[in-house]
């Protein structure tokens, strides 16, 4: 089967196709909207809104999540807030002006019809969220309060205090919740998905494991939603929860979906740095503090002086010093990047020297501890639970984590992937975000895809595909069945001396090291030398004890570890072939003289999506161009 | 620090449980409960022992996945959950008593993790508001006082973990129910369907098997999202002018 990356974007001026484009897709009548059966994998904002829409419209939909309920999904933890174009604020906010602001902050490397169509759906989101009871924060007046974000120059981020994603996926929660009880829903938690089912080429079902009596299981249906987010743990430390993983999304991969930009990673510059070899997760600090933070790190190399008595003049404000017109306020790829200089160069601080202070005292005693408690007392407090440090007193320790991926599942204008009948949703696919994304833009994406999106495209794959879903008993799912079960009992069969976890570990360093903040080609080809070398250790000398019929984690967690290792080698493939620097991904040869990224239109104006060619082999990379109508390719400035 | 941990150890709901005896050696006090736990499965590991199971997803505090009962406390000494807890709150050499929360309606899976799908139950009753996706007017056409709004939000806050009910004498699930009951009923959204809500969210809470509250507050104590008492009031004022109504 030969691979064939048809955007399906819709003709006409860019502003008109949503429209046209909802127009003209196929619509299916409600009394045999009952006969097609949709399997949703993930119940995040994008899935769970997917399923509860899709639901509520006479779809008859089978939900999964890993997590023992929909409401635990990875988007309750973001903090911040959602974009949208509603111009509330009368400063001069448009569908276009966020449409532009998107394009360029994903540094020119996303689709323009979807960007735009994402503009567009913005607005609705907060009409159906606000109708749901999603307590959004609001002014005395009654009306709905915004607050200004990165990458904008107009305040249209809604948001519930620090807890937004929080609000929405329990709005979206709520929604789902009503639709189990009208029984449009079937709801199966505590289940993993870990094969998809092609039947002729179409994606017509799902081999699952039931994570409490390891069950397994198939699933037939018209088509298979995932939106199982993104693979941000390849790296073992980031932002992720401890089970957000690639392996949907990754198996998928491996049944023929194309696997686009695998190497855009965000790297936020703000968390708590590791404080040991136990760390298992990074916690995020709010970019805010950088506008009255000092970043600094000591001038000498392995100086281990308390902060306090590290003397002024051997101090080195190095965001100040190198980029004196944005200084501390640098922008978040470059204020990471600085900080992993300074701490190669050996002059990081806190244990493992992997750090740099964030320091108050200054504004302290320019404002008043008091002011600064006003501004960001509950993150004092955070930081002091989890460090212990009272960062009123000293500098407080921050480092860059991994927090977001832009790749994903390539899919077209309709969200479905290369596979017919598969479709991917939220931070899974690829489309919206391009090189790197904005703050408040990912619970925009994932709740447009599953409200406003699916529900249209859908129709044009349904609607010829009637009375086709194969029942279970074809051969296609005995034999994924068998497959699923052979990989299970080949974990337990290995005995070996090392836990899994102790693979985790060491790939995610190895990934961080190489392919994270800036990468090279002699990084790049370091680790693809060490990454199916220690895949093979893994397959030689993993430790998982247990048995398949019970609650295992070890054994859920083999599974997950084994797709990030080859996973890994994937981010890298695409890592290397990429020769440019672009948003989130950094190519050390490609810079400008004063370190700024480095494009290359000429070049890598396109999505680089991968095709699986079998365990162990090189995969195909294939191009999808990204033609400009309306944006014009600009240097993204700072300065 | 080293510890003397009591584990609840338990293979299924069928099989017997027990506390076992496990010795946490050099954990650094950095280290988060949770991941004091990993340390001690790596070891149970290198010696051929299965892990110990336990709940956790996003340990930063605001999933609601971890659990534990910390020397009989859900949550431990800690202000918010599980994985927020770090091990600079014990003592060197101190014994823990690490048990799940134990709730009859929060059947166990096995050691440490529970079913608590008894709480989505109660949500699917009647936790919602009727909202057709493309029917909603524009937000602003709502207005929603920011003292409502506030009051909405810090019931909203609610996190689902169970913790309430596992520190109830009465394994009453009333701070769980009053939060959805407050935080949708302070909102104009909510109003239509706010007797139907109070009173089918309590009919499943009392069919999940879930006791009454008798106000021993145990639970405002433990939350960790400070769901504050006052939203049981809430429940059972609304629950009772529902009552009526419905009677009527």
């Amino acid at each position: 089967m030969s691979l064939t990356l048809d955007s399906n974007i819709p003709s006409g001026p860019l502003a008109g196709k949503w429209e046209k484009h909802k127009f003209e897709s196929k619509l299916i009548n409600p009394a045999n909207r009952r006969k097609f059966e949709i399997i949703v994998v993930g119940t995040g904002l994008a899935g769970a809104a997917a399923a509860a829409t899709l639901g509520e419209l006479g779809y008859k939909v089978k939900a999964f999540c890993f997590q023992d309920s929909p409401r635990r999904a990875h988007s309750i933890a973001a903090q911040g807030g959602i974009n949208a174009a509603k111009n509330y604020q009368n400063d001069g906010d448009s569908v276009h002006r966020l449409f532009y602001d998107t394009i360029k902050g994903g540094d020119f490397r996303a689709r323009e019809a979807n960007v735009h169509r994402l503009a567009e759906v913005s607005v609705s989101i907060i009409d159906h969220c606000v109708a749901l009871g999603v307590p959004f924060a609001r002014e005395y007046g009654g009306l709905l309060d915004n607050r200004s974000f990165g990458g904008a120059q107009v305040s249209r981020t809604f948001y519930a205090r620090g807890q937004t994603g929080q609000q929405l996926l329990l709005g979206a929660y709520s929604a789902l919740n009503r639709q189990i009880a009208a029984g449009s829903v079937e709801m199966h938690s505590r289940t993993e998905m870990l094969d998809l089912v092609l039947i002729d080429g179409h994606a017509k079902g799902i081999v699952t494991r039931d994570l409490v009596t390891g069950e397994i299981k198939s699933w037939a249906a018209d088509c298979v939603i995932m939106a199982t987010g993104g693979y941000g743990n390849v790296f073992y430390l980031s932002t992720n929860a401890k089970g957000s993983n690639v392996t949907a999304t990754y198996r998928a991969h491996r049944r023929g979906a194309a696997f686009a930009n695998p190497c855009y990673t965000q790297i936020h510059p703000t968390c708590i740095p590791v404080a040991g070899d136990h760390q298992s997760k990074l916690t995020l600090m709010s970019e805010s503090l950088r506008n009255d933070g000092r970043v600094w790190v000591p001038k000498k190399k392995g100086d281990s002086r308390p902060s306090s008595q590290i003397p002024e003049d051997e101090r080195d404000y190095y965001l100040e010093r190198k980029y004196p017109s944005f200084g501390n306020l640098a922008p978040r790829d470059i204020s990471s990047r600085s900080a992993k200089e300074v701490c190669d160069e050996g002059r990081g601080v806190g244990p493992g020297g992997l750090g740099v202070y964030l320091d108050f005292a200054d504004s302290i005693k320019r404002l008043g501890e008091d002011k600064i408690r006003e501004r960001y007392g509950n993150l004092f407090d955070i930081y002091h639970q989890i460090t212990g440090e009272n960062a009123y007193q000293m500098p407080m320790r921050i480092f860059p984590a991994v927090h977001y991926t832009m790749g994903g599942l390539w899919v077209d204008y309709n969200l479905m992937s290369n596979v017919p009948g598969l479709f991917v949703l939220g931070e899974a696919n690829f489309s919206d975000h391009g090189a790197n994304r904005l703050g408040a833009s990912a619970l925009m994406q994932g709740l447009a895809d599953g409200y406003f999106v699916i529900p249209y495209t859908i129709g044009n794959y349904l609607a010829p595909a009637i009375g086709k879903r194969p029942s279970t008993d074809h051969p296609a799912f005995k034999q994924t069945e068998s497959e699923v079960r052979a990989q299970l009992q080949r974990f337990l069969s290995i005995k070996g001396r090392r836990s899994v976890e102790s693979f985790h570990r060491e790939l995610g360093l190895l990934m961080w090291d190489q392919c994270g903040m800036a990468r090279s080609e002699r990084s790049l080809t370091k680790a693809l030398k060490r990454i199916p070398a220690l895949r093979e250790e893994f397959w030689q000398d993993a430790k998982i004890l247990g048995d398949n019929e019970s609650l295992n984690t070890s054994l859920e967690q083999a599974g997950r570890v084994a797709d990030f290792l080859e996973f890994g080698e994937l981010m890298c493939l695409d890592a290397l072939a990429r020769n440019e620097s672009c948003g989130g991904h950094f190519r050390e040869e490609f810079q400008t003289p004063d370190g700024e990224a480095q494009r290359n239109d000429n070049d890598y104006a396109h999505v680089a999506a991968w095709e699986y060619q079998g365990y162990g082999q090189a995969p195909k990379r294939h191009i999808e161009p990204l033609t400009y109508e309306e944006v014009k390719l600009a240097t993204r400035s700072y300065k | 620090m080293n510890l003397h941990l009591k584990v609840w150890r338990q293979k299924s709901a069928q099989s017997e449980g027990r506390l076992a005896d496990y010795e946490a050696r050099n954990i650094p006090e950095d280290c988060s409960f949770l991941e004091m736990l990993d340390l001690v499965n790596e070891d149970l590991l290198s010696k051929g022992e299965e892990p110990i199971a336990f709940d956790h997803d996003c340990r930063e505090g605001i999933c609601g996945m971890c659990s534990l009962t910390i020397n009989g406390i859900p949550h431990g000494p800690s202000e918010t959950t599980t994985c927020q807890l770090y091990m600079r709150k014990f003592k060197d050499g101190q014994t823990i008593y690490i048990e799940p929360f134990r709730v009859g309606a929060f059947p166990l899976l096995r050691d440490l993790a529970v079913n608590r799908s008894a709480f989505d139950r109660i949500q699917q009753a009647g936790g919602f508001v009727s909202a057709h996706v493309g029917a909603a007017p524009d937000g602003n056409a709502i207005l929603v006082p920011k003292t409502q709004a506030d009051r909405a939000m810090e019931a909203a806050a609610c996190i689902g973990c169970g913790a309430c009910a596992a520190a109830c004498p009465n394994a009453s699930a009333m701070l769980f129910v009053g939060a959805k009951v407050t935080h949708l009923g302070s909102l104009p959204q909510g109003q239509p369907e706010r007797d139907r809500r109070v009173l089918a969210m309590v009919r499943q809470m009392d069919a999940e098997g879930f006791g009454n509250c008798s106000n021993y507050l145990e639970c405002e104590a433990v939350c960790p999202a400070e769901i504050p008492n006052s939203v049981i009031g809430q429940l059972n004022r609304d629950y009772a002018s529902a009552l009526v109504k419905d009677t009527l």
